[in-house]
């Protein structure tokens, strides 16, 4: 493992503001609320940071903008923003977004998840073992590394 | 005496430091109750003592000496003699060179010191002595916190108690006070420090005292400590809290002038730090001393101070005014503290040095500098904000200063207002008030709005000065004052200006425009002191300009709601002023406009409006309110009139809103003003007087039933706001218009032609419908004590109608079968009834029969009615299914009232309802005969009657608005709903098993009311029994879109249950049947919250143990996975936690 933390003293940016959406004053039952890049966002604010207790929204490796949805075709990509270039815990963050959202979204979604083009050392290496469902299923199975994605994760499900 | 041995056991055991602390208490507490029953002498324990009190081992001869002194803490009010307190007094003060056996001495010299001079008390020379031991010996800096903590009580009860006998130790005193508090840092030794310097500096007054020399030093010691950072956490010390130590070290800072060389620099260093709690400090402590140090010492500072503080005032304040109708007429204090402080303490150094601070202001430099930039913008949003925090700042302190005083008031109004008159370009000259200069030329320079905001300022702050002076001065009072001069000659002008900003607000519409000028209006209008100040045009002109905003600018919802908010206030400050000579005008310019809005027909103002406009007004006063409450009745009047006669459409629906107004807005002002019933008696009549006299009757059906219901309504509130006597009144007017207009079904008719009536579908007049409405509606609201004539009659007509499929009289009787004697108490006539007379007359009328077919038995039930008559209503099938019903929705209402009250007969008609439920089964058979389709015809009928008489359960236990609650004065018995769910739910359950299919179902549906309208905590009490039937209820009820309410009542008592520990515990056995149910209900289409309810409801329920849940976990993780693509938001998010929740139960893996 790693000596000391990758980015010691991170940027620590204030939360936006909780949205509301606006709600329907008479609201249609049987209406369809599509999920959308909101709902996803709402998903994935809290996972918190692998090395600092900030959620991944206050360091702004996240936002609302980079998640791009369609709900039609299934198909949802969160583009991530490591917060510093050589950070090696960008794989642990991309595998909590990927572990959160296989567990929120239902299973018709396809989901893709990369490091924000020109953000990181080794980007093309990142984003290709994000997307390989072996390698991610095998990390699934190291205890320890669960044990650490599931800490991240608790934040998200309060 | 008590036994020397005993004594000396005591002794040892208190002294012996191996013994546990409960056994040394219990000997203080034994030896302490023997010298209180004078079993023993002090001299006697001191003598048995010796050997403890002046042994060379310390440990021991601590206790001793510390065992002495809790004695004397014990005996505080058993007078001793005063050479026995000589004798001991000097011990301890001997002692108090022991370091060793300190705790002892200090704790024995401060219970001598305290006692009570009843008992005996210290001599002065004595206490001489021991402030000399003390401050010869004591190095309490030295000693530990509880010894300091004592040496300082020591200190402050020497202060406090012989203030002659320590002064006299002069420097010694204070110097030996300097050396043992310098240094400190516990909170508690603190408080008392604090406390201690304070008393002190009391002790030496005078400047030329001891203290002078000391002054600098005392402080130096006292000022490290300002301001008070307070690090203890809340749970180590919750006894001393922040603001106690910086109030003690404000007392102790302002508690002598000598201080003030040393003390005002610091506090205005300190005031210009960036800490928010330091600045807050700052200006308190500053208001304190600027009242302790007095006028002359504090003029030296008064440069410096002036500066800090308008800085202060200029950062801490918002910079953004607001613009609701709300801030109008708000507290004037601004929202920030820091802000608010300064300002309080600019007022009363102003009030304390006027001449010389009055100067600083006039010539203060920032200050006319927004006074020379203001003209710069004409528009308030145009202002940059740094800007607008200056001004408002600047606002703020003009106010402040004109508020102070007279003089400061005219300072202010020679200086800035007219300076401000310029800048508007306002002149005196057309002080009559007439408008005769050009507007177009000026109107630009006129709204500016910064100067007109500063202008509201100053005007606002004289007129509160006025109105907080003791007595409205009178006129000739103020002739001299420069601003009485300067108001009288600018108000027409000034009038213009702030009506010229609305001009400007109508180009386009900024909130601030219309705020400035209306509330500027409002200033104007509300100076006390009726035409002195501001004359009688400029006053009319106000209201006319309002007025004239509310009759016309109703599409701009801002400047409306301002207008009648001012309006409102103007209302309510001739009330509260007593402003005879305003009133006229008031009522004349605005009561009376506004109230012809409620007679005009289509006149643009939407009807809302002007009913809003009507009651704000009416609830500004008194007289207002009668004068609106008696337009409002008219114009009810007229209308009705119109609908009576003409079946207006438009007068119906304008009288719907009128009636609603009256009972939202006047019965609820009546209803807490007092001594306004007379109205709503006059309101109550005056509606019967109109019927009474409306002979020609054409209330058309189609608008009748809407003007009718909140007819129904007002007269209900008006009649429950009444006190008895008037009620009786009521009901005796009613009771004759209705007796003069309906013929009463009376006891003697013959059973035949009852029947009859029971069936004619509507033939009675629809004026008689309203009338019989009307007297239900009396009937819903009056007290159980007032007197309804004819009980018996009225009993029976209720019945026909009910019959008839009329709610209202079901729930008239239902009322008052709830507010009958149960036993006569008056001379009874004949027509009157008890509650026992009338269910009989209600259980065994023959009105229950049903069965058309056979006219000819009639005659034979007749004679069995008195027994049978329940049974008839649950036999009678299929014939009349309709008049069943109304039979049922009836009882339910009357049940109700039985309920409420707690009357045992509720169980009969829960008996009848229950023999509906379980009968047809009965009617299967007996009908078989017939064809089948007739058959399913019947059943299908009969399918209602079920369904209405499990409903009926819906009536009897749920709270309704309309009648049998607490505002129509029902009789309720404490927790009658827990009397009924368990006396009904062990019939219910055990019926479960005897029905068939359809029965039961229907049985489920009464039992889920049950359950719903029960309190949730006596469901709780109960929930093995009640979780089966609860689980059939929720199966039964998803079978039918219409139902969802009701299913998702019975939800929510479910997840009650699952939230709460008990009631785990209890659904733990049947977890299997819960699953399932609610897995169920996750796939209920028609209601998105009962999909999330059942979420949630899976997430608690996986928190049970898991052997028991273990078993469920795939079932329930498929239920998930579908709920994760459900159209709503919030059931996905719930399935996302729920998911989380079952999924961790066992694995992590997102598998199974």
């Amino acid at each position: 493992m790693v000596s000391g933390l990758i980015n010691a003293n991170p940027i620590v940016y204030e939360k936006k503001e909780r949205r509301v959406r606006n709600e329907a004053a008479v609201p249609d039952e049987y209406a369809v609320e599509p999920i959308d890049q909101l709902e996803i966002f709402y998903h994935i604010r809290d996972i918190k940071d692998p090395e600092h207790p900030y959620s991944l929204e206050e360091l702004k490796v996240i936002t609302e903008d980079a998640i791009e949805v369609d709900n039609e075709r299934s198909y949802v990509r969160v583009t991530f923003t490591p917060t510093v270039e050589h950070c090696s815990m960008a794989t642990v963050i991309g595998l909590c977004l990927r572990v959160k959202l296989m567990r929120s979204l239902p299973s018709r979604y396809k989901m893709d998840i990369r490091v924000a083009p020109g953000t990181h050392a080794t980007e093309a290496a990142v984003n290709k073992q994000l997307n390989d469902k072996e390698r991610v299923a095998a990390a699934l199975e190291n205890p320890n590394l669960l044990d650490m994605v599931d800490e991240c994760l608790a934040p998200s499900y309060a | 005496m008590a036994e020397p041995i005993q004594l000396s056991r005591y002794i040892e055991s208190f002294v012996d430091s191996s013994r546990s602390p409960t056994q040394q208490a219990a000997s203080l507490e034994a030896i302490a109750s023997l010298l209180k029953n004078n079993q023993l002498t002090i001299e006697t324990l001191v003598r048995e003592m010796e050997g403890y009190l002046t042994t060379v081992d310390n440990i021991i001869r601590a206790r001793g000496i510390l065992l002495l002194g809790e004695v004397l803490v014990r005996l505080a009010s058993k007078p001793l003699g005063d050479a026995t307190i000589h004798s001991l007094i000097g011990f301890f003060t001997d002692r108090l060179a022991d370091w060793r056996a300190l705790r002892g001495a200090l704790v024995g010299c401060l219970a001598l010191m305290r006692r009570k001079s009843s008992g005996g008390m210290v001599s002065g020379s004595d206490a001489k002595a021991v402030a000399e031991s003390y401050l010869q010996n004591l190095q309490v800096q030295s000693l530990g916190q509880y010894e300091r903590k004592l040496s300082f009580e020591l200190m402050e009860c020497l202060l406090e108690r012989y203030p002659n006998a320590v002064a006299s130790l002069g420097d010694t005193l204070i110097y030996g006070i300097c050396e043992s508090v310098d240094g400190e840092k516990d909170p508690h030794c603190l408080m008392l420090t604090f406390h201690i310097i304070e008393v002190l500096s009391r002790l030496f007054p005078d400047p030329s005292d001891a203290l002078a020399g000391f002054a600098h030093e005392l402080f130096e010691i006292l000022g490290c400590y300002f301001p008070i950072h307070f690090t203890h956490q809340k749970d180590e010390d919750m006894t001393i809290k922040r603001d106690d130590l910086a109030r003690a070290l404000m007392l102790a800072f302002s508690s002598t002038p000598l201080f003030e060389p040393y003390a005002i620099p610091l506090l205005l260093e300190k005031l210009s730090s960036s800490l928010p709690s330091a600045k807050l400090d700052s200006l308190r402590y500053l208001t304190d001393c600027t009242m302790k140090y007095g006028a002359d010492r504090m003029a030296k500072h008064i440069e410096a101070i002036w500066s800090s503080l308008k800085e202060a005032i200029f950062t801490s304040l918002d910079s953004v005014l607001l613009f609701t109708p709300e801030s109008l007429e708000g507290p004037d204090l601004p929202k920030n503290e820091i802000a608010a402080e300064a300002l309080s303490l600019l007022q009363k150094l102003i009030v304390q040095n006027t001449k010389l601070f009055l100067d600083l202001i006039v010539g203060d430099e920032d200050i006319s500098m927004i006074f020379n930039t203001i003209s710069n913008y004409k528009n308030y949003h145009e202002i940059p904000l740094e800007r607008k925090q200056r001004l408002n700042a600047v606002g703020r302190i003009l106010f402040t200063t004109a508020k102070a005083s007279q003089v400061s008031c005219n300072r202010v109004f020679e200086c800035f207002f007219s300076r401000l008159m310029d800048i508007l370009g306002l002149s005196a000259r057309n002080s009559s008030g007439q408008p005769y200069f050009d507007e177009s030329i000026l109107i630009s320079k006129r709204c500016n709005h910064g100067a007109l905001y500063l202008s509201i300022e100053i005007l606002s702050a004289c007129r509160d000065m006025i109105a907080s002076s003791e007595t409205i001065l009178a006129a000739t009072s103020h002739t001299e004052e420069t601003w009485k001069y300067l108001l009288q000659s600018f108000s027409p002008a000034l009038t213009m200006g702030f009506c010229s900003a609305f001009i400007c607000s109508s180009e386009g519409t900024h909130d601030a425009a219309t705020y400035i000028g209306v509330k500027g209006l409002l200033i104007l209008a509300t100076f006390p002191g009726g035409y002195s100040l501001i004359s009688k045009t400029v006053f009319e002109k106000i209201l006319v300009t309002f007025v004239s905003i509310i009759n016309e600018e109703y599409s701009k919802r801002l400047s409306w709601k301002l207008a009648l908010k001012a309006l409102g206030e103007i209302g309510s400050f001739i009330e509260r002023y007593h402003e005879s000579e305003k009133e006229p005008s008031y009522m004349d310019i605005v009561v009376e406009k506004i109230l012809s809005l409620a007679f005009v027909g289509d006149f643009g103002i939407p009807f809302p409006l002007r009913l809003e406009a009507l009651s704000d007004i009416g609830t500004s006063g008194r007289s207002y309110m009668l004068k609106v409450v008696q337009g409002l009745e008219e114009a009810i009047y007229a209308n009705l009139y119109e609908v009576y006669v003409h079946g207006s459409t438009s007068s119906a629906e304008i009288v719907t809103h009128l009636l609603k107004c009256y009972s939202d807005k006047v019965i609820p002002w009546v209803h807490c003003e007092k001594g306004f019933e007379e109205v709503l008696l006059q309101f109550a009549i005056n509606i019967w007087n109109q019927i009474e006299n409306s002979t020609h009757f054409n209330a058309s059906q189609t608008n009748k039933k809407g003007v009718l219901d909140v007819m129904m309504k007002a007269m209900k509130l008006a009649v429950a706001n009444c006190s008895e006597e008037k009620q009786n009144i009521i009901v005796q007017k009613s009771y004759n218009i209705l007796s003069s207009s309906i013929s009463f079904p009376l006891e003697e008719l013959l059973l035949q032609e009852r029947f009859q009536i029971a069936q004619e579908v509507d033939d009675s007049s629809s004026r008689d419908e309203w009338i019989l409405s009307l007297f239900a509606a009396v009937t819903i609201a009056v007290h159980p004590q007032t007197h309804i004539p004819n009980t018996r009659s009225i009993v029976s007509l209720f019945m026909t109608t009910l019959l008839k499929g009329n709610v209202v009289a079901a729930q008239a009787l239902g009322s008052m079968v709830n507010k009958l004697d149960l036993k006569s108490t008056r001379g009874q006539t004949s027509s009157d009834c008890t509650l026992e007379e009338a269910m009989d007359i209600i259980l065994n009328l023959s009105l229950w029969i049903f069965d058309m077919n056979s006219s000819s038995s009639i005659q034979s039930k007749m004679i069995s009615v008195h027994d049978t008559g329940l049974n008839d209503l649950s036999n009678g099938v299929g014939s009349c299914t309709s008049l069943q019903i109304h039979a049922i929705l009836g009882l339910a209402w009357i049940g109700k009232g039985l309920l409420m009250r707690g009357h045992e007969k509720v169980n009969d008609i829960t008996m009848v309802f229950l023999r509906c439920l379980q009968s047809s089964g009965r009617t299967g058979i007996s009908h078989q005969e017939k064809s089948i389709s007739e058959n399913n015809y019947k059943l299908d009928l009969h399918n209602s009657v079920m369904k209405t008489a499990a409903d009926a359960f819906q009536i009897l236990i749920g709270d309704c608005e309309q009648c049998l609650n607490r505002e129509f004065l029902a009789i309720i018995r404490p927790l009658y709903k827990q009397r009924f769910f368990s006396t009904i739910m062990p019939v219910l359950q055990s019926l479960v098993m005897k029905l068939e299919p359809l029965s039961r179902s229907f049985l489920f549906r009464a039992s889920a009311h049950v359950i719903i309208d029960t309190p949730l905590i006596v469901v709780l009490s109960d929930t093995k029994k009640v979780i089966p039937m609860l689980l059939d209820g929720l199966f039964v009820l998803s079978n039918d879109v219409v139902d969802k309410d009701v299913l998702y009542g019975l939800l929510l008592v479910l997840s009650g249950i699952l939230m709460d520990k008990n009631g785990q515990e209890a659904v733990s056995d049947s977890a299997h049947t819960v699953v399932n149910c609610l897995v169920d209900l996750t796939r209920y289409l028609h209601m998105t919250l009962v999909r999330e309810t059942a979420m949630q409801c899976l997430i608690a329920i996986s928190g049970l143990s898991h052997a028991r849940i273990y078993p469920m976990r795939t079932q329930v993780l498929q239920a998930v996975i579908k709920a994760l693509d459900d159209p709503k938001r919030a059931v996905r998010r719930e399935a996302v936690r729920c998911r989380q929740a079952w999924a961790s139960i066992a694995s992590r893996s997102l598998h199974f």
